[in-house]
Formats: structure tokens, sequence, C-alpha cells
């Protein structure tokens, strides 16, 4: 049967499950498959807290979320073009994102009588005409693929656990996917137990070429390669960049890399990759509890070492009262928080923006830190080399505000020359100080940087003690001295607000834009996208984007000031509109959200467009 | 870089500029004064020596001493001082803490960097109360006592540090007194000799807070009967005359104080800190009562068990030599794992 060929220009695929159907798996290799065709690719994964939900019901349903395309996109997309539904309460859990329209693949062994009831359906939604709305098509996945797989030794239990590969394949096909990649990755995956390779194999193969034989499929689709820039591409989520991030920054300062972590979701991740690149000289600790963590990273620091430290909000807070020492110590001090959704335990497992009022403001005392946020999943590698040249180079904490959007998407990362990596390299007082040549002043500072110079243990002749309690400027003793205090408080300000960052850019195509949208971290994608898409339809919107929390761009007040109207959109109650607005008496509009997902673009896209018209 | 500094030290260049601000009296002086005298016998150079403390009038010990030195946080000297260590096992580090700070705040950083085997002389100055804070009760003070928190006693049974320590997993574990300098200079000795961590008890006399608390084991009257000075491979006897030793009764499961008289030598127990089952030392930290009769002081356990600093830089070496890439080179492999494509 010859299949017509429709081009599309992008496309979004969900792929649910049970979190045992192996959802995640398939849909990385989907996104894999699609980046060696060249398309642009963002991609969202959203897998339930509990490790092991019970079987077949909502709590337990895994999905991963693919958006790829010929151009390039700045989201894993707000609705799913395709369901690849393997459960009823995968159906159930996700068809309320599903526009009228969509394709929906729906595995029809698992919708047993049985199953429909685990998740409240009376009659199946695959015979009562609720589906009516969606192009459906039933695919008894299971028994095709235990069918398929009937010659090859393997377990009944083996064989139906190839359903998910059945349906790759099945999708594979559709989209015209290149598979190679896969087939070696199956190889790979499965060295020890050959006869899984075959089956797993032989599933792909089987949903590939039902495909191509039934009738149900009549149209085959592609996506045409997307123009980017030329080099070499691999698809990245942002916990491994910045992973990687934190391992060249080693690299790049010739220092060895300490992580002292308290495991912890949705930052773990990185210190599971971290403690695989020993061969660097990185060090990772998993420490007692998330102050040892810091205070052990703290340590490192002090004996000349990256000291890193990882976790998500709640480890935070344990860790500020160490941070304030940091602070005191003026050493360098990496603390990545990955946030999720709070306060306390909260959402685990899902994203917020709530975390920037503890990072600008959360330790006793004037404590002030470098604040920065990547806005991207491959933007983690830079943002974490960034915070590693900011601590080196100031003598500094510096929070880095990662979020679990960011942490778990993808997306095609341009892997960079290692020689156009910044250069980190620092220099340790090696000599005394002092006027007389032999006294050492931990606390003089280097006018141009306000930094105190980084002697560290073993270099003879600058013995010297440091501590929390206040110290007189430039000897660095013990001082009570009411002028020397304000003098120093004011000194530890002034060495942060004085950190050169990079003017903050604005994206204003026709510079005739009245309304200005400015954003910060993971919420980049989804506010540029509905920046396009009114731009697309005629109205003028400028866009511009924070790396740099603290210190803010020195530009960024006559940048809000050049605008009628500044709108914030970040996922929680307005913590940065609430700087704005008192450092420079801005009158932004907040545009607020916590519902533990990524904002859409459509709906920015309305908020945004109400504003544009009645600025 | 400055020559490393010459060794032949004496304990006046491990005296800082600082002035030393502890009350006049206070058991701390004894013991800072009897630490610069042992450390020119480390024979490590100055700089290679490190002193990292948390909070408490103890812990300002790290300002006095004229080596590289951090004055940390409540309790979290152990940890800060995991990472210098881990990062950095050229350098001698020690750390000062109280019973505050050690066993109350930072009670969780001790445990665990004593199972660690961190390679740290913890030195804890156990004055059986809160003395910085001007005098509230402490994990170690004895239940019922009377403090500014506690008008009517405390209603919480002490920590026996010692106890708390083995029960860690600690592999050295010593007590020392801090008017008794000679004893408290050779627990320092075995302590630097030591390797992983090693934890020392000191008992100190805060002379505001809570003055005489260790009397008993100071008066010439008492003190000979009061203490057990352990030695390594000697039979366990004490007492001004040897009239008292240690045994351990057959179906019991710890040990007990006899009359020396009444009792067959070969019963007596022969002290060995090497004992790998921490039982042993264990039922020597039982023997105190509430009056401090019977109370250890040297060496109780030292055993063998690889430090966790040299474990972690074993795998950090192995790792490395594995390749004889640059890290360059290295790097660039790193950013390309997995699958990637080519856009010309
Ligand atoms: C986070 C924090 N909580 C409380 C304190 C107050 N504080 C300082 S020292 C101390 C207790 C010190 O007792 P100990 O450790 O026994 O030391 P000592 O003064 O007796 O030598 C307390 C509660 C503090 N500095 N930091
Ligand atoms: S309060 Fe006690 S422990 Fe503190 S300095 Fe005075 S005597 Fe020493
Ligand atoms: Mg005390």
């Amino acid at each position: 049967m010859t299949k017509q060929i429709r081009q599309l220009d992008r496309v979004v695929i969900r792929f649910a499950g049970d979190s045992g159907d192996g959802m995640q798996l398939t849909g990385d290799r989907f996104t894999s498959e699609t980046a060696q065709l060249g398309n642009d690719i963002s991609t969202l994964p959203n897998f339930p807290a509990e490790i092991r939900a019970p079987a077949g019901t909502l709590p337990g349903v895994s999905s991963f979320q693919v958006h790829f395309a010929d151009y390039d996109i700045l989201t894993p997309g707000d609705a799913p073009n395709v369901l690849v539904a393997m459960n009823p309460a995968a159906l159930k859990a996700n068809l309320v994102d599903l526009p009228r329209g969509a394709d929906v693949i729906v595995n029809t062994d698992e919708f047993t009588k049985r199953n429909l009831a685990k998740v409240g359906y009376q009659v199946s939604p695959l015979d009562d005409g609720s589906l009516d709305g969606y192009v459906v098509h039933p695919v008894a996945l299971t028994s095709m693929t235990v069918g398929a797989l009937a010659g090859l030794e393997v377990s009944k239990k083996d064989a139906e656990r190839a359903k998910n590969m059945f349906a790759l394949g099945l999708l594979s096909w559709m989209y015209s996917r290149p598979y190679e990649s896969t087939l070696r990755f199956l190889e790979r995956k499965f060295a020890a137990r050959p006869e899984l390779v075959a089956a797993n194999v032989a599933a792909f193969r089987a949903g590939w070429n039902f495909g191509e034989t039934t009738e149900d499929f009549s149209v085959r689709y592609e996506v045409k390669p997307a123009k980017m820039v030329a080099g070499t591409y691999r698809n990245i989520t942002g916990n491994q960049a910045l992973s990687l991030g934190l391992v060249a920054a080693g690299v790049r300062s010739g220092l060895p890399v300490f992580l002292g972590a308290y495991p912890i979701t949705p930052a773990s991740d990185i210190l599971h990759e971290l403690s695989k690149h020993k061969r660097f000289g990185v060090v990772t600790m998993q420490a007692e509890d998330e102050i040892a963590a810091v205070g052990a990273a703290l340590g490192a620091s002090y004996g000349g070492s990256l000291g890193v430290t990882t976790t998500s909000g709640p480890g935070v807070a344990l860790k500020s009262e160490t941070i304030s020492l940091a602070v005191a110590l003026e050493l360098p001090l990496v603390v990545v928080d990955v946030q999720r959704a709070g306060p306390s335990t909260g959402m685990p497992t899902k994203t917020e923006q709530a975390d920037l009022n503890m990072a600008l403001f959360g330790r006793h005392g004037e404590a002030p830190v470098a604040v920065i946020a990547p806005k991207s999943p491959a933007d983690c590698f830079h943002a974490a080399l960034e915070a590693a040249r900011i601590a080196l180079t100031y003598r500094t904490p510096v929070i880095l505000l990662s979020d679990n959007y960011v942490a778990n998407g993808s997306e095609p990362w341009l892997l960079p020359d290692i020689d156009s990596l910044p250069d980190l390299r620092v220099q340790f007082a090696t000599a005394p100080n002092g006027e007389d040549g032999t006294t050492f002043l931990p606390y003089l500072r280097d006018p141009a940087t306000l930094a105190r110079p980084w002697a560290v243990p073993g270099t003879p002749g600058l013995e010297h003690r440091i501590g929390g309690l206040e110290k007189a400027d430039k000897t660095g003793d013990i001082s009570y001295d009411p002028a020397n205090h304000d003098l120093m408080v004011r000194t530890r300000a002034a060495r942060i607000d004085t950190i050169p960052v990079p003017d903050i850019e604005v994206e204003d195509p026709d510079g005739d834009a009245r309304v200005l949208v400015l954003g910060w971290g993971s919420t980049y994608g989804p506010i540029g996208a509905a920046c396009r898409t009114l731009r697309q339809r005629g109205l003028a919107i400028a866009q511009a984007h924070l790396r740099h929390l603290a210190p803010m761009p020195a530009n960024l007040g006559d940048v809000l000031r050049a605008y009628d109207r500044v709108v914030i959109p970040e996922m929680n109650l307005g913590q940065l509109a609430h700087v704005i607005r008192a450092r420079y008496l801005i009158d932004a509009i907040g545009y607020n959200q916590v519902r533990g997902l990524p904002f859409t673009a459509a709906e920015l896209e309305t908020t945004l467009e109400e504003v544009v018209k009645n600025a | 870089m400055p020559e490393p500094t010459a060794l032949k030290l004496t304990a006046k260049d491990f005296k800082s500029d600082q002035e030393v601000r502890w009350c006049p009296g206070c058991g701390d002086y004894a013991i800072l004064a009897a630490v610069q005298g042992f450390m020119p016998e480390l024979g490590i150079p100055r700089e290679n020596i490190v002193f990292i403390s948390g909070i408490g009038c103890s812990s300002r010990f790290p300002y006095y001493m004229n080596t590289y030195g951090m004055h940390s946080i409540h309790g979290r000297a152990p940890a800060i001082a995991t990472g210098l260590s881990t990062t950095r096992p050229d350098l001698s580090i020690w750390v000062v803490t109280g019973d505050g700070d050690a066993l109350s705040i930072g009670g969780n950083h001790l445990i665990h960097a004593l199972r660690r085997n961190v390679n740290l002389k913890i030195l804890l100055f156990n004055n059986r109360i809160y003395g910085l804070t001007k005098g509230q009760y402490s994990p170690t003070s004895e239940i019922g006592k009377i403090t500014k928190s506690t008008p009517v006693g405390s209603a919480d049974a002490p920590f026996n540090p010692l106890s708390l320590a083995l029960g860690a997993e600690a592999t050295f574990v010593a007590r020392t007194i801090d008017s008794d300098r000679k004893h408290l200079q050779s627990v320092l000795r075995a302590a630097a000799e030591h390797q992983g961590s090693a934890f020392v008890e000191i008992y100190q006399n805060c002379n505001i807070f809570n003055d005489g608390a260790f009397d008993q084991l100071k008066e010439p009257a008492t003190r000979d009967d009061y203490l057990i000075r352990l030695e390594h491979r000697q039979p366990i006897t004490f007492g001004t005359d040897g009239q008292f030793c240690v045994v351990h009764p057959p179906g019991g499961f710890g040990l007990e104080v006899r009359e020396t008289a009444t009792t067959p030598t070969d019963q007596i127990v022969v002290h060995d800190a090497t004992v790998t089952d921490p039982a042993y030392a264990f039922a020597l930290t039982r023997l105190p009562g509430p009056d401090l009769r019977n109370t250890p002081i040297g060496v109780l356990r030292s055993v063998n068990r690889p430090a966790y600093d040299t474990v972690v830089q074993e795998q950090v070496a192995t790792a490395k030599a594995r390749t004889d890439q640059t890290l360059e080179q290295q790097l660039a492999r790193l950013l390309a794992n997995g699958d990637t494509w080519t856009i010309i």
C-alpha cells in the first residue's frame, strides 16, 4: 500500500503510560532520532514523585513530550498533536491537554474492565463517543508485540515489556525518523542479554512495519531539518549541561572541583553526573545533610578548590547560615538551587521560580551574594561557568537558580570549542602584602575587584586566621569598632554591586514596541514564543531577559524606563516584580502562575496581547 | 614562593599576635599552652597546620594559634574540616569544639566525621556547660543540673561523649584533663599519629559557670583513687596504692572495678587500645559513676581503618591514571559524549 506523505513544519508528541512502561526511554529515543535528522527540538518529561505508584492509576502516569520543527523553537510545545496512551490512566490524565483534532494512539490491550475501573471509567472512552473530536487509532500494542516475538526465546513478561519499542517503531515510521541510532542503543543497553536485544529490535521493526501496512495510518509525515548554526550538536538536559559546565569550570580554572551535596529532587542528577568525572579531579561527597554539604564545599574552597553545593529550595534554607559565613569569609562558593514547587516539600517534581526572594535576601545580616539564572537547558552549561567565574574572581558565594523545567527539559546544544570557554585561572596569594614586606593582610583588597587575597593553607609565611566574627579592614583581626563594621558591611555590599555584568539586551525587531516583557530564568522559552507569535500577528512587543539577578545589569533602569508598560511573567507571586518596583520605581505589571507547570506560549500570548492593545 | 618554614620551632612560634580573651583561670588557657607546647613535636611546618573551630569559648582557640585557622559557625567545624581534609590530605587538620558545639547543634556532623574516619584531630573541650552564652546546661551536664535555663534542674540525661564516639564507629577515642599537661600532650601525640579521625575529650574547667566540675579528678586527695590512667598493654589497676583493678566478670557484659587484693592477677584486664570490637572500649567508657569515680583517661581505642580522604583521593588517582589525554582533550570528548549530529 502506498502512503501519502505530508510535510509539516512542527509536531508535538506526548508519550504517556504507566511508570513501568518505559515512556521516558521511548521519548528519549524518539528525541535522539529526531536530533539525528536535524530538526530543532525541545523536550519535557513529566514523572510522578512516587517511585512506583500502583500500576494503572492516575498518580502512576509518566509522560514525555517532544516538540520538533523545521525552524528554531523555544518550548516543548503547549499542546500535543499526538498522544500515545499506553493505558486508560495515561489517556485520562493527558486528555485535558489535547486539542480537538489531535491524533490519539491507544493501546487497546490495556483497556480492560479492571483497568478502566481503576481510573473511574464506567464505559470505555473508546466506545462511548467521548473521543469523537479526536482521530483515534486503536492499536493492540501489547498483543501485537507478543505476537511479533513469538519465535524468540523471551519470557512473556519480557515480550510484553517490549511494547514501548513497538510504539516507538510505529511513531518513527509515522514521522519518517532515522532509526539506526536506536538499534545501536538497544545493542548497548542490553549487551549482557542478547535475547533482549533481539526482542526489542523485533518489537521496534514490528511497530514500523505495522505503520507501513495497516490502513489505519494512511498518512506519513515529514518535518524537514531546521536551519541551525553550523557545528556539532547533542541533545542535553539542564542538569546534564550544568554538571558539564562545572567540570569545564574545573578544567578552565585549573582547580579541583569539590561538590558537597545531599540528595534532593530535582537536583540529585547533578550529584550523580559529577560523581562520574573523577578523572577531572572532581570530588563529590554525599554529605550527612544540606548543612554539611555546603560546609564541606566551603572548607574545600578554603583549601583552594572550587567548592560547589547543589540542592533545591529546602536545602538552600538549611544552607543559609553557612552561605552567610562564606560572605564573611569572602571565599568562592557556588550554590545551585534547582527550584521546585514549595513551600516545604510542596510538589517536588514540579517547577516553580519561588526561591528568588530567598536567593536575594534569605540570609541573616547584610549578606549580599551574586545570583544568576539560566534561561534554557543548554544555557545551564554557560550559567555554571559564569557562576564559577564570578565566585572565583570576586571570592563570593554565587547562587545559581535553575528549576525543574530547565533541569529536566532538553534541547539541542551546540558543542562549544574548549578554547572559547572563559579563562578562569586564579592567582593564589603567595607572598606577604603588607607594606613592611613581612605581614600578611588577609582583608587587603584588590582595588579593581574588591576581592581579598585567597591565601590557601600550605602557603608559607601567610598563616592567618579568618572567621565569622567581624573583621577589621585589611588586617582581618576581630573588631567591634562601630565605624569598621559600617565600612565592612558597605564594602561587602559594594563588592557584589560592582561586579561587572553584561548589559541586558532587548529584542524589539522593529524598534517601535511600547510594551516590554521582562523575564528571568526558565520562562525565556514561553515568553519568546509568545512574543514571536504576537509579532507575526503585527503587534509590537519588546522582550528582555535577566540572567544576572544580583547584581542587575547597569542599563536595566534605562531599558525599563524606555517603555510605557513593563510586564513581568513569573512562576511565583511577583518576586522579581517587587524588586523592580522597589529599585527602579517602575509600575511593573506582574503575570503570575504557580501551578507547578511552565507557562504555555498561548496563555502568555493572550495576556501580553491585552497589555499591548491597552498600552 | 617563600621557602617552607624551618622546623626548629618552639611553643612561642605557635603563639599568634592576638590577645587571649578567656576569663582568668579558665581551663582553656592550660589547653592552649599544652597544645602550643606540643606543636613543635609534630615536625610539620606551621603553614601545613590548620585549626578549625565552631562557636563557643573553646572555639576561639584558632585565633591564638599562629597557624592557618578558621573560626566558623556553631557546630559545623567537622563538616567544614571534612571538605578541607578531603581535598587537601597534605594538611594536618585540628578541630576544636565544645560540648554544646560538638554534641548539641553539631552532633550530626561529629558522628558522620567519625564514621567516615576523616583525617581530623577533634579536640572536644568538655566543661559540661554552655560557657559563651553564659551558663545554660549542656548535653553533657549531669541530670538535675541547676542553671539559668533549668532553675529547678535539667530533666534530660547527658551524653557520654566517648560512648557516643564509639557508637559512631570512631577509630581513635581518648580522654584527658586540662590541668595535666603531661598527660594531655601524650594524648595529643597519640592522636596526631593516628590515621583517620582522632576523638579527644578534654575535661576543661569553666571557673565562671561550672567551677570545680572535675575537681575530684584533680585534687591530690581524691584524684588517684578516682582516675584510671590507661596504659597500653598494662593491667588496669589504679588508686593510691593500686588497690583497685578492672575485671571482666564472667557472664557480664561489661567491666567492673574490684579490689586488687582479692582479685587473682590473671583476672585483671590488660588494656589493649587496638581491640577490634568496640564493645571493650565502650565498657571502659561506662565505668565512671555520677561522682566521676573510676574515670578512665588516656587512649581507650586506637584501631586502623582507611581514612576517608585517602580512599577518595585514591579513587581520583585511579580515574586519572586511566587516560593520558590532556584535561582539555578529555573535556572535549566528554562534552561530545552520546549521540551527536553535525550541521554543515
Ligand atoms: C546558630 C547559633 N545558635 C546559637 C548560638 C549561640 N551559642 C554560641 S556558643 C553556644 C554554646 C557554646 O557551648 P559549648 O559548645 O559548650 O562551648 P563553650 O563556650 O562552653 O566552650 C551557643 C548556644 C550561635 N552562635 N549560633
Ligand atoms: S565562660 Fe567559662 S569557658 Fe568561657 S572563658 Fe570563661 S571560664 Fe572559660
Ligand atoms: Mg561547654
